[in-house]
């Protein structure tokens, strides 16, 4: 095991992407930063599962540290999103009204969007839509646009916050389970499954753990996770033709409802759900609403009827007992909690991880000496497999070649399970969903996952 | 690059086109192959009997494999390996990937011979959470023979198809002792003494089970099965997905290629074509599955319709007659146009059942039966309708009279 390190003048725990913007900043800043995941690999937990989405804010609560968090997070991806090889797909989103209750709401929606600053929003009416989305059911009674909703990748941009906090300098520590901290005079004693870290400062950022950890911290948690579930489905790269925008449904007050939209892998995803549930480490899928969902995505666009789906994914958000983020500083305890981080996550990351470096107490915000480079995996994208010198296609239906996984095997943060590896490269993702790679990548990453492809090995009796 | 005939997988189906267009006379005959060598599903069966059609004896996978590729290299053929097709373009034109880049290769006529594969655990719409363990046959038998490893030691296993049955074949020889082989339906599908099987190796056989819920964080922990005695949990920590095979189609779908919903697999008229000029396909990527040596003969049919093609001796595709079937008995049949058959080509129509059924099989055209037959049979059962000279394109009615 990792012998004792001290030193640190900041640990983070939870390497999600909230984990991994707020170790970027601090690193670059100059701190000294440790990033302390229990998983086997980092977006192991909340964050592996999202729709993609980079927002604006249009919706989010007037006056909310939720919204200024999106929109200074929005803003810093589109500086740094080039700097790092970052796809970013300006598809712009669709607010649907299909009812008349819904079509009566449109008026307040676009009344909250301006007051929140998005105001290049635009009314739609029925022709209009039908025009810009050829493939709407006919049914659309009116909505609106708005230019700034745009697709992301949300792994390679957390691995590009991961590469660039390593390097300036950030140590990352998977299967590090914080199991006991003691406050000392002016610093913590943490105790996890990768030996003993001290540090001045510490972020929980342990999402879906964020109120386990706390209590572990402090003895007593002042919000309590309450896990909301979403499954998504996935359909296959020929229905990414049938949806030029985002499609957003009129939120309610509970959720945001289920959006249909392409990904930057040129796929199409229907979801989220948004199921409450006990369990912060179990998110199961469900035939029955996955054919839901299905059904959902076919009431709005047609032509999905005749589309395959290609996977399916469920994904838990770290929702709490209040809507906001819970987010709260207490240098004296050298401590600060960021909890209740749900799907506007990957949107605002950026922005609460300046919002944190702010809380800590001001240091200024410097520019990065190091740019990652990060692999294109966004479909029409500078793929590698069109490049010379790839080594051959391993995953035929993702197009992912053997150099790619390579590098995912030697990243400064390296793959540690075949999620992990999934996340970075694409292998399994497509249709076959393994049935051609999985001998090939079972070959490639033998004894290099702390959680390896073949499980079997020991005879379980 | 330029090529008389390219063709896409150097399985049975490809390398027999591949063969007898050389022997027809076409001296730039392409064959690309995304794996590092030709011969494909063959090359992952360690079994017997292949090649008995082909080469008058009985053969392990990988050596008829072999013997499939020297014959056609020794006609001429190039069989570029390591080498992926990523577009179908009009031309028709190959954009290729290879482990030098990307490339182009036009050619007067491509052939589509991409196999099959088994449906995934989504495509079977199994709930529960996603653990490692989960595999197909296919990715089990390229860890156990390629690879010698062992991804799971006691999984349940899904589907009683006759690859179901080789699948206990390939645990036995891993070392991995299934815990129980489930079938959703009330007969195990394969035919034949495969059934014996289970008890032999001691694997409980539960019929009319599903598997509902898969259980496990990193590694399978259990599944839920729910069957005629109600709902159970087992421990296992794998899961093998078996059969339900679907065309390896992608690439025909992202073309904008007409797709047929039941075989899973392209429109084909009677001569293999495609509904884009200069693309006929072949084999297994046809419908869910044949065995080798009939994808071979399809391959050497498949050349024969090519050749004529580029002769200029092809009748339009538009005045074929479009099959329907009517009912639910039957899963899939094709071709999906018909055309006046010649010999040698698709004269009969291939078909599946969707469950164990019999009856009179009938083709009817505008009212009048055409062609008829008796059958008793199963879903795995392969079964064919001979056509009738003079078919006209008026549209063509498939149905299965149970009562006759």
């Amino acid at each position: 095991m990792v012998a004792a390190t001290s030193g640190f003048d900041v640990a983070v725990i939870g390497a999600g992407i909230v984990g991994c913007a707020i170790a970027r900043r601090f690193a670059i800043d100059g701190a000294r930063v440790v990033i302390l995941e229990r998983g086997h690999d980092v977006l192991d937990g909340a964050s592996k599962g999202n729709s993609a989405i980079l927002h604006t804010g249009f919706d989010a609560p007037a006056g909310s540290l939720e919204l200024d968090c999106i929109r200074a997070g929005h803003a810093e991806y589109l500086q740094i999103h080039q700097r790092m090889n970052l796809p970013l797909d300006r598809a712009g989103a669709l607010v649907l009204a299909w009812d008349e209750e819904q079509q009566t709401a449109l008026p307040a929606l676009m009344a909250q969007a301006r007051a929140n600053g998005v105001t290049d929003i635009q009314p739609m009416e029925r022709a209009d839509l039908l025009q810009a989305e050829p493939h709407l059911a006919p049914e659309i009674r009116a909505g609106f646009r708005v230019p700034g909703e745009a697709l992301i990748d949300p792994w390679s941009a957390a691995h590009a916050y991961l590469y660039q906090a390593i390097a300036h300098g950030a140590e990352l520590r998977c299967r590090a389970e914080v199991t006991s901290a003691r406050r000392l005079a002016d610093r913590w004693d943490l105790h996890s499954g990768a030996g003993q870290v001290q540090a001045g400062l510490v972020v929980n950022a342990a999402g879906l753990w964020g109120d386990h950890v706390q209590r572990l911290l402090t003895g007593e948690s002042w919000f309590q996770i309450r896990p909301r579930k979403g499954q998504f489905v996935v359909f296959d790269k020929p229905a990414a033709a049938l949806a030029r925008h985002i499609l957003l449904p009129v939120p309610t007050a509970v959720t945001k409802g289920v959006v249909v939209c392409r990904t930057v892998y040129g796929n199409l995803l229907v979801g989220p759900t948004a199921e409450e549930q006990d369990d912060p480490d179990c998110a199961t899928l469900v035939p029955e609403t996955l054919d839901a969902l299905r059904q959902t995505g076919i009431r709005i666009l047609p032509a999905l009827a005749g589309q395959e789906i290609t996977a399916a994914y469920a994904g838990l958000r770290p929702a709490t007992d209040e809507k906001g983020y819970r987010i709260r500083a207490d240098l004296s305890q050298g401590l600060v909690t960021v909890g209740g981080i749900r799907s506007t996550g990957l949107s605002a990351a950026l922005g609460i991880a300046s919002h944190v470096a702010a809380l800590a107490g001001g240091q200024s915000a410097r520019q990065p000496q190091h740019w990652p480079q990060m692999p294109v995996l966004a479909e029409g994208g500078a793929r590698d497999w069109r490049a010379p010198g790839n080594q051959g296609l391993v995953c035929h239906c993702e197009k992912v070649s053997r150099r790619e996984i390579e590098a995912a095997l030697t990243a400064p943060a390296p793959a540690n399970s075949l999620g992990g590896l999934k996340r970075r490269t694409r292998v399994t993702m497509g249709r076959c969903q393994g049935f051609y790679c999985s001998a090939e990548l079972a070959r490639m990453t033998e004894g290099r996952f702390t959680q390896p492809l073949t499980g079997g090995g020991g005879d379980a009796g | 690059m330029q090529a008389d005939v390219a063709i896409i997988g150097a399985g049975p189906a490809g390398l027999a086109a591949a063969t007898v267009l050389a022997r027809l006379g076409f001296t730039q005959v392409v064959v690309i192959e995304r794996e590092a060598q030709p011969g494909g599903i063959p090359r992952h069966c360690g079994h017997s009997p292949f090649g008995m059609r082909e080469f008058r004896r009985v053969l392990r996978g990988p050596a008829y494999a072999d013997r499939l590729a020297a014959a056609a290299r020794a006609v001429g053929v190039r069989i570029m390996c390591d080498t992926t097709a990523t577009a179908l373009l009009p031309g028709p034109v190959l954009e290729l990937s290879t482990p030098a880049g990307i490339a182009q290769l036009a050619a007067r006529a491509v052939l589509l011979a991409t196999g099959t594969r088994e449906s995934s655990r989504i495509q079977r719409m199994i709930g529960g959470q996603k653990p490692g363990g989960i595999l197909t046959l296919g990715a089990l038998q390229g860890m156990v023979h390629l690879n010698g490893q062992r991804p799971f030691s006691r999984p349940v296993v899904l589907g009683t198809e006759l690859v179901s049955f080789s699948a206990l074949l390939t645990c036995r020889q891993a070392g991995i002792h299934p815990v129980a082989m489930v079938e959703p339906g009330c007969n195990v599908i394969a035919r034949g003494p495969s059934w014996a099987l289970p008890r032999l190796l001691g694997v409980p056989l539960m019929m009319q089970s599903r598997i509902t819920e898969i259980l496990g964080r990193d590694r399978v922990e259990a599944v839920q099965i729910v069957g005629p005695d109600g709902t159970r949990r087992i421990a296992t920590d794998g899961v093998l997905l078996t059969g339900a095979f679907r065309s390896e189609a992608g690439l025909l779908a992202m073309a904008g290629i007409a797709m047929d919903p039941d075989t899973t697999g392209p429109v084909i008229d009677s001569f293999g074509r495609l509904d884009q000029p200069g693309y006929f396909a072949a084999g297994n990527l046809l419908r869910p599955v044949e065995t080798a040596g009939a994808c071979w003969a399809e391959g050497q049919r498949a050349a024969e319709a090519i050749a004529a093609y580029l002769s200029g001796a092809l009748p339009d595709r538009e005045q074929g007659a479009e099959l329907q079937i009517v009912g639910d008995a039957i899963r899939y049949a094709l071709p999906q146009i018909i055309l006046p058959a010649r010999p040698g080509w698709h004269d009969r129509v291939q078909l599946r059942l969707a469950r164990a059924a019999r009856g009179e099989l009938r083709l009817t055209q505008m009212g009048r039966i055409i062609a008829r037959r008796r059958i008793n049979a199963r879903p795995e059962r392969r079964i064919t309708l001979s056509l009738p000279a003079g078919v006209t394109a008026a549209p063509l009615v498939l149905t299965l009279d149970e009562r006759g």
